[in-house]
């Protein structure tokens, strides 16, 4: 590990950083109203963010050192399958999450 | 009648919050873990997770620090990781931008990928709210996730190697935003978004410091609103 100095300025850099891009607009454009061609696009900002910060995760999991592994890929099929057909949020978590465990228990 | 309804969004939003202590548990403690794995006292470790309050962001330093990576590197790369922070910012800004200065300024702290997405999630379906609800919602949300993530952090630093690396937790958040992402898929040119932004996320994986995350997610945006102007579909 490197120095304690180096470590606090990562942290502190960091924490400015990650705040600044969170304030951006938030802050910035405040109650100015946005052109509409934005705001268009910003409609779809979280089903375009969402799965792909997930489809990675789900093909490829990092405990599995990116081998697509039968169970995840099974769970995040259910859990994506019972939230789009029931549009009930927790009913999908629970559901893709006995998935896992059963088939993690069976495999 | 308004104060009573201003509480029942803030207890909406706890509801909606408390199924992603499932993911900040699991994950916040791994990250307290490898905190004291690589070194850090504990203080140090709480600090990250307190001042940063970004769990990819800080994994991906934390992982680089152990690396002895340049100071540079390992802040621009945790930089980058955490630029759809900008993205959530600006797609929350028409829901919460009329706040006052200081609100904005708490609601910027607290947006991480759960608070946002149950947030956006919320606005969606119940577009038409009062500022006050709004506001409510997301910091009832924001109670279940991140005091304890600090919790969490501290609890996992101070326990550190004792734990053993169990299956499947690593799995939860793919899991919580998997069962979110269909309830938004309302109209064509969601789902329309929604499949370019996975298309490009495999396509561009190999890309460094999760960049190819900012590609697909620009992509699926241009489709969904080209989808839109073409369907016809008003959202």
């Amino acid at each position: 590990m490197t120095g304690t100095a180096e470590l606090w300025i990562v942290i502190m850099a960091l924490g400015i950083g990650s705040f600044g891009l969170r304030f951006a607009f938030l802050g910035l454009v405040g109650d100015r109203d946005l052109p509409e061609w934005l705001l268009r696009h910003l409609r779809y900002t979280a089903v375009a963010i969402l799965p792909a910060l997930v489809a990675p995760l789900a093909l490829w999991p990092a405990a599995t050192n990116g081998e697509p592994d039968p169970t995840r890929l099974t769970a995040a099929v259910a859990t994506f399958a019972v939230g789009y057909l029931t549009k009930n949020v927790f009913l999908a978590m629970g559901i893709g999450a006995s998935v896992l465990i059963g088939l993690s228990a069976l495999l | 009648m308004a104060g009573d309804s201003v509480m029942s969004s803030y207890w909406r939003g706890v509801r909606a919050g408390v199924p992603f202590l499932f993911v900040v548990g699991p994950f916040g403690l791994l990250f307290g873990v490898l905190g004291t794995e690589a070194g850090l006292a504990i203080h140090e470790t709480l600090a990250f997770s307190v001042v940063v309050i970004a769990g990819a962001a800080q994994f991906t330093a934390l992982q680089l620090l152990t690396e002895n990576a340049p100071t540079l590197v390992v802040i621009a790369s945790a930089l980058a990781v955490n630029m759809r922070m900008a993205m959530y910012s600006a797609s929350i800004t028409p829901h919460l931008g009329k706040l006052p200065l200081w609100k904005r300024g708490i609601v910027a702290y607290f947006l991480v990928d759960q608070t946002y997405a149950a947030s956006l999630l919320e606005y969606e379906e119940r577009p038409k709210q009062s500022l006050q609800h709004k506001f409510a919602f997301f910091l009832g949300v924001m109670t279940p996730i991140c005091p304890p993530w600090y919790v969490v952090t501290l609890l996992g630093a101070w326990l550190g190697t004792s734990i053993p690396p169990s299956l499947g937790l690593d799995f939860a958040l793919p899991i919580a935003f998997l069962a979110m992402i269909g309830p938004l898929l309302r109209t064509p040119a969601h789902r329309i978004a929604a499949l370019v932004s996975v298309i490009l996320a495999l396509g561009f994986a190999w890309v460094p410091y999760n960049l190819g995350l900012l590609i697909a997610g620009l992509g699926g945006m241009i489709a969904g609103a080209q989808a839109e102007l073409r369907l016809g579909s008003t959202p």
